[in-house]
C-alpha cells in the first residue's frame, strides 16, 4: 500500500526553540502509525502543522501524492483530515447531532435539517461500532462517549486520515480497550490512523509502525511488531531507563491526616465529594485513583482550604482543620503541589526567587515588619535552586515563566518539600513533564515517604499510582469506593474499581 | 536589534508611542497645511519657555501624577480604576471643608486637609473594592457610577454648605493658610500656579515604589495582580487585598483631589467631573504603571497641556490638535502590546531570511 501522507523536511520554530527541525514522515494507507515521544518532543507541532493549526516554516506536505498547502483546518477537512484533540471540542448543552453538524448544518429551507443528520450519525455509528445515541446530551454522557462523537465528527466529514491526540489520557482502562477496537474497526474500514501518545502499551497494542520523535528530530521509524517497550523507551529518552521504582518496605507510623465524612459541593453545588472518610498515616503514600472528575480536585480543594466543605470533620495530628485559613493550614504541615503549576503553583511574572519564597514570604527571615529581605529570599532560592538541581538561564533572577515546564515543577516541589511539611498532597506532580524529570519526582516523593511524612498522591496514570503507593483508595462520583494494599492489586482490578465496582462485587 | 530584559523594554515602547504620537500629530498638522516643526516649537517653549510656564507645567503635571500613579497601583493588583474622577472629588470636598471650616496652625491644618483628603477617596474606592470582592461586581462599573455619586455629592453639598457670596455653583474660597500655594516657591517661579503639591506627588512616588517593591505588602498586591489563583492557593487573602488596593488606590486619587482644589484652585465648582481622573489612565499606561515611569509621564503631559495654549496663540494651529496628539499618544501606549508583537515578527523574520540566505550560500559553495 501506497503512502496517503507524505511530510518532507517539515520545519518549525517556535520563539527559543526548533520544535520540528526538518522531520520526515509518512503515512501508509490503512495503517496505525504511532507517533511516541515525550513531552515537548514535538509531535503534537508536527501533526498540527498537518491539520492546518501552523504553517511549516520550510518543507512539503503531500497528500495522496499530490503536493498541497493546508492553511488551515477546513483545508485539512476538504483533504480528508480529521484530528480529535486531546481536549475535546464540544458544547455541552447540545445533542451528540448538534455537535456532529455544528459548522456544516444541513438545512431544509431556513431550518437546520437535524433528522436526517441523525439518520446519517446513526448509520454511521453503526458501522463502526460506536454505539451512539445521536438524540443524547453531550453533558450527560460520559467521556469515552464523548470522545466517540469526536470520532463520529471525523467520520461525518468523510475524513480518512485520522489524527488521535493523546486519545487515552481521560479514559478509564477498560474504555481504552474499547477505544482500541475502534481503531481497528476503522482500519478494517479502509481508514488511516495517525496515534499520538507516550504511552508505549498502547502502541504495542494497536500500532502498525512507531515514529519516534526526541527534541523535533525523527530518531527513527520502526516496525511495533519487531521491537520491544523496552527498545521504544530508549529511542523517546535517548538513554537506558529504569521502569522499576525501587521502594523498600516500611512500617506506617502514626495517623497524620484523618477525613471522615466528607462532603464537599462542587462547583454547581451538587455534591462532588460523598461522605468520604480516608486515613493517612506517617510514612506511607495513599493513592488516589479515579477517572479525571469524579472529584478528586474538590476534595483536594477541601484539604488545602480552597473550597468549604459542607459537612464532615478533616483532621491534622488530631486538630479539626475545617475552620482554617490556608495559610493557618499551611502552618499545621499541609504543602500542596498542584495539578496546574501555572494557574496555581507559580506566578509566571515573578523570578524564581520571589516564587520559591511565595508561602514563607511574611515570615522571618524573608520579611520582617513588613520589609522584605531580598538578600534572605535569594539565598533561600539558590539553596533550593541548588539541591532540587532547578535549571534556570539567569539563576534565582529568572523570571519563572522563563522555565521550561520540568524545572518549573522542580522549583514548585523544591518550595513546598523545603516548608518540611507533614502531609504532602500532590497532584498529578508529573503531568507534562519527561522521563529524567518523572525520575527524579518519584525519587523525592519516596525520600518523603521514607523520612516519615504523609503523602497524598492524586494522578490519573494508574502506572504512577501502582508504583508508588503503599495503599491505593479509588473514587468514583465523589464516592469512596474502597481502600486496596498496592501489593496485591493489579491495574485491572483498580480500572474495574474506577468506574464504581466494589472489590469483590465481580469475581 | 532585540530587547533584552522587560524592563528597558517597556520604557522603549513608551518613548516609541510618544514618537509615534508625535509624527501623527505632525502629519495632521501638515495636512491641515500648517508647519510641525513651528507648532512643535510653540508647544514645548509654551510648555518649558520660562520658569513661570514651567512652574505652571509642574503645576498641572502634580494633580496628573497622582491620578496616575492611582491608576497605576490598582493596575498592579489587576483592577482597573476608572474612577479617580470620583475619588478626586470626595477627596477634594473633604479638603476643602476641612480648610473652610478650621482655622488650625497652617502646618496642622494642611496636614490634615491633605489626610481628609485620602481618606475620603481612599474610602470611596473601597467602596467598589468591596463590591467586587463580595459580589464579583466588576470594578469598572462600580468606580464609573461611583463617580457620578461624586458629582451629584458634590451638587448638593457645595451650595447646600459651603456655598461662595456670589456664585451658588462654587464653594467659598479657601483662605490663603488653608492652599498649598507658598509665596516663596511662587517666586521663585516668577508668581506661577506652582505650589507644595509637586513635593507632596514626589514623596507619593517614593513612597508608592518603596511599598511595590520592597514591602510584604506591595509582594501580595501584585501576586494577586499576577495570578489570583496561586497567590489564594499560597495563602494570601486575596479578596481583603483587592479591597485595600482599591482604598489605597482611591486614597492617591483622593489626595490628587486634595492637591488640585487646594493648590491648583481653591474653589470646588459643581457640575464638573474633572478630566484629569481619566487623564492619569493615560499616564499610567504610558508611565508602563511603574511609579518613576509615571513621574515622567505626567510631567511630559503637563508640557503638553501646558504648551496647547501658547501653541494656539502663537500660529493658527487649532487647540484640537494638540488635544489630538495627546490621545494619538495615549493610544499607542494602549496598544503598545500590538506594536510589540508586531516588532517581534519583523525581528524573527528578519532573522530567518537571513538564515535562510546564509543556508543558501553554503549550499551553493558545495
Amino acid at each position: 500500500m501506497g503512502n496517503i501522507v507524505e511530510m518532507k523536511k517539515i520545519r518549525k520554530e517556535f520563539p527559543g526553540v526548533v520544535a520540528c527541525d526538518d522531520i520526515d514522515f509518512s503515512l501508509r494507507e490503512g495503517e496505525i502509525h504511532a507517533l511516541l515521544g515525550e513531552n515537548g518532543a514535538g509531535k503534537s507541532t508536527l501533526t498540527s502543522i498537518l491539520f492546518g493549526l501552523y504553517q511549516a516554516d520550510s518543507g512539503t506536505i503531500s497528500v495522496r501524492g499530490k503536493m498541497v498547502n493546508i492553511s488551515n483546518p477546513n483545508v485539512a477537512n476538504t483533504l480528508g483530515i480529521g484530528m480529535v484533540h486531546q481536549h475535546f471540542k464540544l458544547v455541552h448543552n447540545f445533542t451528540v447531532t448538534e455537535n456532529i453538524i455544528l459548522g456544516m448544518e444541513p438545512r431544509r429551507g431556513l431550518v437546520v435539517d437535524t433528522k436526517s443528520a441523525a439518520v446519517r450519525i446513526r448509520d454511521l455509528s453503526r458501522q463502526y461500532g460506536l454505539n451512539v445515541d445521536p438524540a443524547a446530551l453531550i453533558s450527560e454522557v460520559s467521556v469515552g462517549m464523548q470522545q466517540r462523537v469526536e470520532i463520529l465528527k471525523m467520520l461525518y466529514r468523510n475524513a480518512d486520515i485520522l489524527i488521535f491526540d493523546e486519545p487515552t489520557a481521560v479514559l478509564t482502562p477498560q474504555e481504552i480497550q474499547e477505544l482500541m477496537k475502534i481503531m481497528q474497526t476503522l482500519i478494517a474500514e479502509g481508514k488511516s490512523i495517525i496515534l499520538i501518545t507516550h504511552k508505549l502499551k498502547e502502541i504495542k497494542a494497536v500500532a502498525d509502525r512507531c515514529t519516534v520523535i526526541r527534541r523535533g528530530k525523527n530518531v527513527g521509524t520502526v516496525s511495533v511488531q519487531e521491537t520491544s517497550e523496552q527498545k521504544l523507551a530508549e529511542m523517546m529518552v535517548g538513554r537506558q531507563i529504569s521502569f522499576v521504582v525501587n521502594k523498600s518496605e516500611r512500617e506506617p507510623g502514626e495517623t497524620i491526616l484523618s477525613i471522615r465524612d466528607l462532603s464537599v459541593p462542587g462547583p454547581t453545588g451538587v455534591p462532588a465529594v460523598k461522605n468520604l472518610s480516608l486515613e493517612i498515616k506517617a510514612g506511607e503514600i495513599v493513592g488516589l485513583a479515579g477517572v479525571d472528575g469524579n472529584g478528586q480536585n474538590e476534595l483536594v480543594e477541601a484539604l488545602i482550604g480552597l473550597r468549604k466543605v459542607s459537612c464532615g470533620v478533616i483532621e491534622m495530628k488530631g486538630t479539626d482543620v475545617c475552620q482554617m485559613s490556608i495559610r493557618e493550614r499551611m502552618e499545621k504541615g499541609i504543602s500542596y503541589i498542584p495539578e496546574d503549576r501555572h494557574k496555581y503553583g507559580l506566578i509566571l511574572d515573578y523570578s524564581l526567587q520571589e516564587n520559591l519564597s511565595l508561602k514563607t514570604y511574611y515570615r522571618a527571615p524573608f520579611s520582617r515588619r513588613g520589609l522584605l529581605s531580598r538578600s534572605h529570599i535569594r539565598q533561600h532560592a539558590e539553596r533550593v535552586i541548588e539541591d532540587f538541581d532547578v535549571r534556570a538561564g539567569e539563576g534565582a533572577q529568572s523570571q519563572a515563566r522563563s522555565l521550561s515546564g520540568g524545572n518549573q515543577q522542580k522549583a514548585i516541589v523544591g518550595r513546598e518539600f523545603d516548608m518540611d511539611p507533614e502531609l504532602l498532597v500532590a497532584v498529578q506532580p508529573t503531568r507534562g513533564l519527561d522521563v529524567g524529570a518523572i525520575e527524579y519526582i518519584h525519587e523525592r516523593l519516596l525520600e518523603q515517604r521514607q523520612r516519615g511524612k504523609a503523602v497524598l498522591l492524586v494522578s490519573l496514570e494508574l502506572d504512577e499510582i501502582l508504583d508508588l503507593s503503599d495503599r491505593i483508595a479509588v473514587i468514583s462520583h465523589g464516592e469512596l469506593v474502597g481502600v486496596v494494599d498496592a501489593r496485591d492489586t493489579d491495574e485491572s482490578e483498580v480500572g474495574l474499581m474506577m468506574t464504581g465496582i466494589k472489590r469483590g462485587e465481580v469475581s | 536589534m532585540k530587547f533584552r530584559s522587560g524592563f528597558n523594554r517597556k520604557y522603549v515602547l513608551s518613548l516609541l508611542a510618544v514618537l509615534l504620537g508625535l509624527i501623527a500629530g505632525a502629519i495632521l498638522m501638515s495636512s491641515t497645511g500648517h508647519n510641525p516643526v513651528e507648532g512643535y516649537r510653540y508647544l514645548f517653549r509654551g510648555g518649558l519657555m520660562n520658569l513661570a510656564r514651567v512652574g505652571n507645567t509642574m503645576a498641572i503635571a502634580t494633580t496628573l501624577i497622582l491620578t496616575g500613579l492611582s491608576v497605576a497601583f490598582a493596575f498592579k493588583t489587576g483592577l482597573f480604576n476608572i474612577g479617580a474622577s470620583g475619588q478626586m472629588l470626595m477627596g477634594g470636598l473633604a479638603a476643602t471643608a476641612i480648610g473652610l471650616t478650621y482655622s488650625w496652625p497652617r502646618p496642622v491644618l494642611l496636614t490634615a486637609m491633605m489626610l481628609a483628603a485620602m481618606l475620603a477617596g481612599g474610602l470611596w474606592a473601597a467602596i467598589a473594592g468591596f463590591l467586587k470582592a463580595r459580589f464579583n461586581v466588576h470594578e469598572v462599573v462600580a468606580t464609573i457610577m461611583l463617580n457620578w455619586i461624586a458629582f451629584w455629592t458634590i451638587y448638593y453639598v457645595i451650595p447646600g454648605y459651603f456655598k461662595g457670596p456670589f456664585l451658588e455653583t462654587e464653594s467659598r474660597r479657601l483662605p490663603a493658610a488653608a492652599t498649598l500655594r507658598w509665596p516663596w516657591l511662587s517666586s521663585q517661579f516668577s508668581g506661577s500656579y506652582i505650589n507644595i503639591g509637586i513635593f507632596i506627588a514626589l514623596a507619593a512616588v517614593i513612597v508608592v515604589a518603596f511599598v511595590l517593591e520592597r514591602t510584604t505588602l506591595g509582594y501580595e498586591l501584585k501576586a494577586v495582580g499576577y495570578n489570583r489563583h496561586a497567590a489564594e492557593a499560597a495563602g494570601i487573602k486575596v479578596n481583603a487585598r483587592m479591597v485595600l488596593s482599591m482604598g489605597i488606590a482611591g486614597a492617591l486619587a483622593g489626595l490628587a483631589g486634595g492637591v488640585f482644589y487646594a493648590g491648583y484652585a481653591a474653589t470646588m465648582q459643581i457640575g464638573i467631573l474633572p478630566s484629569q481622573g481619566f487623564d492619569g489612565i493615560a499616564v499610567a499606561l504610558l508611565g508602563a504603571s511603574s511609579p518613576w515611569g509615571v513621574w515622567v509621564a505626567g510631567l511630559f503631559f503637563g508640557v503638553l497641556h501646558t504648551g496647547k495654549g501658547f501653541m494656539t496663540a502663537m500660529t493658527r494651529i487649532p487647540p484640537e490638535i494638540a488635544d489630538t496628539i495627546i490621545a494619538t499618544i495615549i493610544y499607542f501606549a494602549a496598544t503598545s502590546v500590538l506594536v510589540e508583537r508586531y516588532w517581534d515578527s519583523i525581528d524573527r523574520s528578519l532573522s530567518a531570511r537571513r538564515e535562510r540566505r546564509s543556508v543558501s550560500k553554503e549550499e551553493g559553495g558545495n
